[in-house]
């Protein structure tokens, strides 16, 4: 019997598992986490926890929270009440970079990239290695290329390409690369095929299960419920700012995630 | 000079250049996007010297280069702006009043050292691009306006200043190192050294670049593009050399480089390092590329910001201590407002975006040539001045919108 298919309630994976420190076994432990803007109740109770190695995909509607929750993961606010776990231990994060510095890395839709730069600067953007002030373009050029291979991404041509120049799944895999180098634990992605072709999109899955087999957690944003089957080891659903249901791919089925998606419950067991 | 104009990391191997003139010079490589400007100069010099004989005379061509002197320094000025996106129109005045301060502290009734009174003038530069980045940063109002105000005020300020300290003599330059920086001469043998010295120290830059790549197993540009950099480098500056020491006096001998030459070749080179070479540069491209990834890279945005609006008042402050220099002095008529306009002219025609992102040190230096052999050309050729205005205009406009189509390419590219 899943414990997914209840309403609202705690995750049947963390009874008896977990009291103050959340899931020592998880990456990332989510407790009670509330966002309050105003009036507006944009999260409520949240639990979720994302292990290591693993895809988690967070689906839901438009406005059911999904945003608000990562960022509050990677940062960017602060919830108003609930608590956030750290490999088990509190998180005392309240801004990107101390999420950064955990690391957490986010990569959102816009992906930030600049345009008129090279691979290679996009990547270390921020970072830059230096050799008595001055740039070190070799070591760079060189560490940007392995990470680059280490994460299959055989597409680019050269690290000395203008970012501008390549395709949407291109831009998406240095932009997981940037997150990957700094060596990030859970790499968070804002609706990463959200744009692309098939076959880029294609590239984007691949490159979320190499994540995940190098010991990286992923939690992944989609809207696309076929991307989420394929790539996806635990799914999280979240309803009008609820998590209703989560639990490893298994439970569920395309339709009975439909449903949980736009109703909240469902009514069949997986 | 190429040697220091290389900044794009970007620009090695056979990475699509997606500007314009970036496919254009795509076969000759590296520093492509100067090569049409420099095809465009090359014509441009052609067509004056048929038109007008004494155009590529010694003493033309070093009146050129003096001439274009204040349009460099003010292009590169530019270029600190342009290349975050934002400009800055009260720079013409600015070197005015950095030329103002120099002329008045050194003359003999203040009697400062040359050196006190051009710290004084950059400073005071350097304070006021501070004053207009903090506004544009802090208030958030658009550079374009606050820098439009901007000039109106330091322009009343100097006009007043120029009128009340010597009664409306204007300021007169009467310090021999202020006059020199447009009008002395290296001797030729030292000419011939800097000439040379340019060439080695570009070639050993360039070769020990390579080799390092090379070392590393890093993919690297064919060999030729060096040897065809160099060679095109030691021909111009040979050829440079030769016209500068010929004599070009008509009383007692005028011989040497002008020293304003080494001067602007050393400042080009300074400021092309760091933004190549550093994260100080590294991080004006980003924020000029995509503001908001270079914030969350934790780039502190706003702060570059000013930095980049005092980099441009100290560097029109530089400008102005040359411009007053050839003028000789400075004084409520020789004032010129359309100064600022041949600045960005300079840096837009070289290959500078006003988008942001894309700009080099190198392209002012091209850039305001063109402005000055533009200028000189129309004078020789008994061009009216009405219609000067207007050839300068046709040029920056088609500039501007060649750095349109390029942005416009650049983008259908995703």
């Amino acid at each position: 019997m899943s414990e997914s298919v209840t309403s609202n309630s705690a995750h049947a994976e963390v009874v008896g598992g977990s009291d103050v420190g959340g899931d020592g076994s998880m990456l990332l432990s989510l407790r009670g986490i509330t966002k309050s803007f105003g009036a507006v109740q944009a999260l409520r109770h949240v639990d979720l926890d994302v292990p290591a190695g693993q895809v988690t995909a967070l689906i839901g509607d438009n406005g059911a929270g999904k945003s608000t929750l990562i960022k509050a993961i990677a940062g960017i606010w602060e919830p108003t009440s609930g608590e956030k776990f750290w490999m088990g231990k509190k998180m005392q994060t309240h801004t990107p970079k101390d999420a950064a510095n955990l690391g957490i890395a986010t990569v959102y839709q816009d992906l930030a990239l600049c345009d008129n730069l090279d691979i290679v600067a996009n990547m270390y953007l921020g970072y830059e290695a230096t050799k008595h002030e001055v740039l070190d373009e070799i070591a760079m050029e060189k560490t940007a290329q392995q990470t680059l291979k280490d994460l299959s991404v055989s597409t680019v041509q050269s690290v000395r390409q203008i970012v501008g120049s390549l395709s949407g799944g291109q831009r998406q895999a240095i932009a997981v690369a940037r997150a990957v180098m700094r060596d990030a634990k859970l790499v968070i992605l804002d609706e990463p095929t959200a744009a692309l072709g098939v076959t880029q999109t294609a590239q984007v899955l691949d490159l979320m299960t190499t994540l995940a087999s190098r010991g990286i957690g992923v939690l992944v944003i989609s809207h696309n419920l076929n991307d989420v089957f394929e790539v996806a080891d635990r799914l999280a659903v979240m309803y009008l700012g609820t998590l209703v249901s989560s639990g490893p791919k298994s439970n569920y089925t395309m339709s009975s995630a439909v449903e949980l998606i736009t109703t909240g419950t469902t009514s069949r067991a997986a | 000079m190429s040697a220091t104009s290389d900044p794009a990391p970007a620009a090695t191997e056979n990475s699509p250049r997606t500007s314009l003139s970036g496919r254009v010079g795509g076969l000759i490589g590296s520093d492509v996007g100067i090569v049409p400007v420099l095809i465009a100069l090359v014509v441009l010099i052609i067509y004056f010297q048929v038109r007008s004989s004494v155009f590529l005379s010694a003493d033309n061509v070093t009146n050129l280069f003096i001439q274009a002197v204040g349009f460099i320094l003010l292009g590169m000025a530019e270029v600190w702006l342009l290349l975050l996106g934002e400009i800055d129109l009260s720079l013409g005045w600015v070197a005015g009043m950095s030329g103002s301060i120099a002329a008045i502290y050194t003359n003999v009734k203040f009697g400062w050292p040359w050196w006190l009174a051009f710290l004084a003038a950059l400073a005071f530069c350097t304070a006021i691009g501070a004053l207009w980045g903090v506004l544009v940063v802090r208030l958030k109002l658009p550079s374009i306006i606050v820098t439009l105000a901007g000039s109106f005020i330091v322009e009343g300020l100097l006009l007043y200043i120029l009128d009340h300290v010597f009664n409306g003599g204007g300021a007169p330059v009467q310090s021999n190192v202020l006059s020199n920086l447009t009008n002395g001469d290296l001797t030729p043998t030292f000419t011939w050294i800097f000439v040379i010295a340019v060439i080695v120290i570009s070639a050993t830059v360039l070769i020990v670049r390579e080799r390092a790549r090379r070392k590393a197993v890093l993919v690297v540009a064919p060999f030729y593009r060096i040897v065809v950099k160099l060679a095109a480098l030691s021909v111009m500056g040979i050829v440079l050399a030769l016209l500068f020491n010929s004599n070009r006096g008509s009383f007692i001998p005028i011989e040497g480089m002008p020293f304003a030459v080494p001067l602007i070749i050393g400042i080009v080179a300074i400021y092309s390092f760091i933004l190549s070479r550093t994260k100080f540069g590294r991080y004006m491209y980003a924020i000029g590329g995509n503001t908001e990834a270079a914030r969350r890279a934790g780039i502190p945005v706003n702060r570059y910001r000013v930095y980049a609006f005092m980099l441009g008042g100290f560097t029109a402050g530089v400008g102005g201590l040359f411009y007053v220099s050839r003028l000789g002095g400075y004084s409520s008529s020789s004032t010129d407002s359309t100064l600022v306009l041949y600045a960005v002219a300079a840096a837009v025609i070289g290959g500078t975006s006003l988008y942001g992102g894309r700009g080099k040190m190198i392209y002012p230096l091209v850039g305001g040539i063109i402005v000055a052999v533009i200028y000189n050309g129309l004078v020789l050729t008994q061009v009216s001045a009405p219609m000067e205005f207007v050839v300068i205009g046709v040029v920056l406009l088609g500039a501007v919108t060649v750095d349109s189509l390029a942005r416009r390419s650049q983008s259908l590219l995703k």
